[in-house]
Order: C-alpha cells, then sequence, then structure tokens
C-alpha cells in the first residue's frame, strides 16, 4: 500500500500502566489509520519476566485485555491497525488473550498477529559480555531471568503485509511501532535512511504518549496546563516525505506547543546527532518546529544513518527482594527525631544484625530523592523516615520491617504510620548481539 | 547591574533515563537568554554541584536551531531504574535539581 494522503497515526498509552480513556477518545474520534499502545519499559520488561515465572500464562501487560476490550470495536469500525508491544514476555499468551477478547466483542475473524524472536536468552551465556559495566553474564552472580533483543520496523512490516488488525510485540523499539506503519503505508525502503530518520522522530515523539500533549510538564506558574485531569493523548498527520503535524482532539486537555514537543525530543536522547535504534542512527540535531494553529506543532528536519550492525539485549536478573518501611514524625523537631531515628535503624541493622550491603535512609520532606546531592536546610514539620535495603534473604528483609515498626514504642517520641513492604525485584544490564544472530518471526491467529 | 535568578525563571527542563545514565534537556524560554545559560550551565559545573549523584562524566550537547542543552551524566542514577534504591530511581526529578542552579544575568 502507498498513499499520497497524510497517514494518521495515534498513540493509546505511552507506558505500562498508562490511562485508557484518552485511548478511547482517539479510537472513536481520531479517524486514526494506526493506533499504537507502547506500553514496555526497562522496569516493565523486567516485570513481565517475574510474572512470567510465577505463571507461564501471565508475563504480558495485564491491562491488554481491558485495553482490547474498550478500543477494540471503534477500531474495528473504522478500520484501525493497532500496534502494540504489551506482549511484553510472553506475546504469544498476549496474542491469544486479544483474540479472546475479539471473540467476545462478537468480532470473530478478526486477525491478531504476534512477534517471535526478541527472547534471546538461548543465545546467551556466562561468557557473555555486558560492556557498560565491564562484566559478564556469569560474573553478575544472579540467575538470569531473561534476555530481549531490540526488534526493529523490519521485524514488524510482515505482519503488517499479512493484513493484521492488531499486531502484538514483545520487545521493540519504541520508535519502530511507529515507523513500522509507516514504512507499511508510504513504501519506504530500509535503507532510506533520511525518510527512516524523520519517521522515527514522528515514532519517538509520539511514544510517550502524553508527555507531549502536556504530560511530564506542568510546572506552575511557569509552565501552565489546561485541564491537566483530561489530558488528550497525541496524533500525528504524517506526509509522504516524514514531515508531520503532531496534535490531539479537540475538547481534549492539555497542550501542544512547541516547548511541549522540545522537551520530548530529547526525552531519553543523549546524542542528539545519533539516536541508535534498530532501523537507523536518528539524527534530531536539525529538527525544526514551526506552529501551526492552536494544538499543532509542525515538525521536520530529521535525518537518518545507516543502522547499527549490533543490536541491544536487555538481560534480566534475580535480584532478590527489596524491602522498605517508614515511619512518619510531625511538628515541632520532627527533622531531629526522624535523624535520631535513622541512626537507630542503622546501628541496630550494622552492629546488632550484621548487616553488610546498602542501607538507604532517606527523610522524605527533608532530602529523599536529591538525598545524596544535596544537604538542604530543613525545618520541616512533617517528615517520613524510609529505609530500603536488597535484601539477600527473606530473614533479612523481614528484619527490616520489624526494626522500622520496631521504631513506635522504642524509637524517638511521636513516631507513627509505619508501613512496610517487600517486593521481589529483577535487576537489568545491556548486551549486544550481531543483528544477523536475531531472527524474528510472525505468527497469526484469527478470533 | 546582575542579579542572580534559579535556572527556572528562565529555562525549562526535562529528564530521562536509560539504564545507569541520566539526561537533562534544559531549554531557555526567551532565545535571548540561550548565550548566558550556555555560558554558564557547563557540564563542569553540573559535576562540581552534584558530586556525589552524578559519579561518572557529564557531556553536554548543545541544540542552537531550538535553543537547548542535553546534559547526559552517566553512573548518575545509583544502577539505573531496576537497582536503584532512591524513591525515583528513574531520576524524573533530575530536571529539578538542574533548574535548582542558579544563573546570573545582565540587566
Amino acid at each position: 500500500m502507498t498513499t499520497s494522503e497524510p497517514f494518521r497515526i495515534g498513540t493509546g498509552a505511552g507506558f505500562s500502566a498508562d490511562r485508557l480513556d484518552p485511548a478511547v477518545d482517539l479510537a472513536e474520534r481520531g479517524g486514526l489509520d494506526c493506533l499504537v499502545f507502547e506500553c514496555i519499559g526497562e522496569r516493565t520488561l523486567a516485570f513481565g519476566h517475574r510474572d512470567r515465572i510465577a505463571d507461564p500464562e501471565a508475563g504480558f501487560n495485564p491491562w491488554l485485555a481491558r485495553r482490547l476490550r474498550a478500543v477494540l470495536p471503534p477500531c474495528a469500525r473504522r478500520r484501525t491497525r493497532i500496534v502494540t508491544n504489551m506482549g511484553v514476555a510472553n506475546p504469544a499468551g498476549a496474542a491469544h488473550a486479544a483474540a479472546r477478547v475479539a471473540r467476545e466483542l462478537g468480532l470473530d475473524g478478526l486477525s491478531v498477529a504476534w512477534l517471535e524472536g526478541d527472547d534471546v536468552a538461548d543465545q546467551l551465556g556466562p561468557t557473555t559480555p555486558l560492556p557498560e559495566i565491564g562484566s559478564t553474564i556469569g560474573e553478575v552472580g544472579r540467575p538470569m531471568v531473561g534476555a530481549n533483543a531490540y526488534l526493529g520496523a523490519d521485524a514488524i512490516l510482515p505482519a503488517l503485509e499479512l493484513g493484521a488488525d492488531v499486531v502484538i510485540t514483545g520487545r521493540v523499539a519504541d520508535p519502530s511501532l511507529f515507523l513500522a506503519p509507516l514504512r507499511h503505508a508510504f513504501g519506504w525502503a530500509e535503507d532510506d535512511w533520511e525518510r527512516l530518520g524523520r519517521g522515527t522522530m514522528v515514532g519517538h515523539l509520539l511514544e510517550c504518549a502524553a508527555q507531549i500533549t502536556g504530560g511530564y510538564f506542568a510546572d506552575p506558574p511557569y509552565k501552565v496546563v489546561p485541564g491537566l485531569a483530561r489530558v488528550g493523548f497525541p496524533f500525528a498527520e504524517v506526509a509522504a516525505d516524514g514531515t508531520a503535524v503532531v496534535t490531539k482532539l479537540e475538547g481534549t486537555g492539555g497542550c501542544v506547543t512547541e516547548q511541549t514537543v522540545k522537551e520530548q525530543i530529547l526525552y531519553e536522547v543523549h546524542d542528539p546527532a545519533a539516536y541508535v535504534t534498530p532501523d537507523v542512527i536518528a539524527d534530531f540535531s536539525g529538527a525544526t518546529l514551526e506552529d501551526d494553529g492552536p494544538d499543532r506543532v509542525r515538525f521536520g528536519g530529521g535525518r537518518g544513518a545507516p543502522r547499527p550492525d549490533l543490536l541491544k539485549v536487555t538481560v534480566a536478573f534475580d535480584g532478590g527482594l527489596v524491602a522498605e518501611a517508614g515511619v512518619s514524625y510531625a511538628g515541632p523537631g520532627a527533622v531531629d527525631r526522624a535523624k535520631l531515628a535513622a541512626e537507630v535503624v542503622e546501628e541496630r541493622m550494622r552492629g546488632l544484625h550484621g548487616l553488610n550491603g546498602p542501607l538507604r535512609i532517606d527523610l522524605i520532606g527533608v532530602q529523599a530523592l536529591h538525598g545524596t546531592a544535596l544537604d538542604y536546610p530543613s525545618e520541616a514539620r512533617d517528615v517520613r523516615l524510609r529505609a530500603a535495603l536488597r535484601a539477600g534473604s527473606r530473614d533479612e528483609a523481614e528484619l527490616l520491617l520489624w526494626e522500622v515498626e520496631a521504631l513506635l514504642c522504642c524509637g524517638p517520641a511521636g513516631g507513627g504510620g509505619y508501613r512496610g513492604r517487600i517486593t521481589p525485584s529483577v535487576i537489568t544490564h545491556n548486551a549486544f548481539l550481531p543483528r544477523e544472530r536475531v531472527r524474528s518471526r510472525v505468527e497469526v491467529i484469527r478470533a | 547591574m546582575s542579579r542572580r535568578v534559579m535556572l527556572r525563571e528562565v529555562a525549562h527542563a526535562r529528564a530521562g533515563d536509560k539504564g545507569d545514565r541520566s539526561n537533562v534537556s534544559v531549554w531557555v524560554y526567551d532565545p535571548a537568554d540561550y548565550g548566558v545559560v550556555k555560558a554558564q550551565l557547563t557540564a563542569d559545573r553540573l559535576k562540581a554541584a552534584f558530586p556525589d549523584l552524578l559519579r561518572g562524566p557529564v557531556r553536554r550537547y548543545e541544540v542552537p536551531g531550538l535553543h537547548g542543552l542535553n546534559f547526559v551524566m552517566d553512573d548518575a542514577l545509583e544502577g539505573g531504574v531496576n537497582t536503584s534504591l532512591n524513591l525515583d530511581s528513574h531520576g524524573k526529578s533530575w530536571s529539578f535539581l538542574l533548574l535548582g542552579l542558579e544563573i546570573e544575568l545582565e540587566d
């Protein structure tokens, strides 16, 4: 299929737990050719592996069925294709769940494709290098629980050529979810680096949904966003040359301005002239922005250079248990009492219980997020102590919770509001594989 | 006459993360302030301001066409989102670490 009409592509989710109502609005009123749900991050891929290990049927996005139940009817009516990485660590399981939802909705015959091949665990071993930490998989000293290569638009393209209504992937580079339908619509060749660079810019700008329509942006009184509670999700009208206008639906909250677009251009980008994806090395350094009316920004100027020979692989390891516990102090002297409580926890965990590893203690309200960077003078009257550690054993995790809870009777005066939790964790490092060793394939089922 | 203002008065910023690497892009509201911000908000200044948090090299990229600067900070996320014990393990709030720095403006 090739067309000279602008291709209308929107974002139904920009992260795993993103809202649903703006996606439904786009499906119903956007007149879209394609709706993309981007739902994997480094954190959520790790969670997918954790969930799949606990239950082989799980490991895909937990909101997949709810999302598809809401958007499939309008998308089917308007022939809007859905492309999503909600397969996370189990794309086959996700595709079967999607087909079940379609059948429940009476959308028999709907075609659901999924991608296999990003799981490259069987190609890695203890001697596989992890160059960014100067180590190897074996030297991490923890069980490996999964390894996923970043696939590109070329892996998704066959599913679109087969006419799939819904395409479900695991780990794919986020912009590739958008670049694939653009390549399919406009017939861009896999070595048309300039257009692939521009299409990657479209994908990069859209992939985080509300982050370009006023989310992750408001900072009153400097940056004021109207109707933030009803922030709309974005879509782009993309021309065959890869230039585009980004906008949102009328009547939704939020805003699309040169400022929101600028912030998103370099979101998670390092060298603006070399944004590396499996498809292309995109260059955003010459990007141009132009006001095209209310909540409309026209952009272009993206370029590209030949794609890399190596694909990034996220390798996930069992990270043990993270224990977190907290207690609060308020009123005059709250900071001093919380500091004393921190000393008590430290002394008991180290001296009495022999903890050798890292123990993190924050004073929320005084210094927590930036705690290791700054020592703000504080007269806060509402302070929460938070203690956290990565435990070597269940016992050690429980001991931290016990010690923090014991502050209620044995710690400084007026401590209250104890909460504690123990969470299984996964840690990740990057490996790299030559692209020819990563073979993807498309499977299709019909509802 | 010159006056010291918080960077937040003249610029906006956004933080992102990949692994243990954080990036914060900084954009002046008024293109007229780009030169002074560029001169004062250097990679060395960031590294000196937050030595405990920014443990690795800090690099700065310039995007003059859009009046932006991009700071890339290695080993700046206590191991990264899946490893860090920081409440903000992504470093989403790192943008406001920079916006809290002061800039000297000529009146």
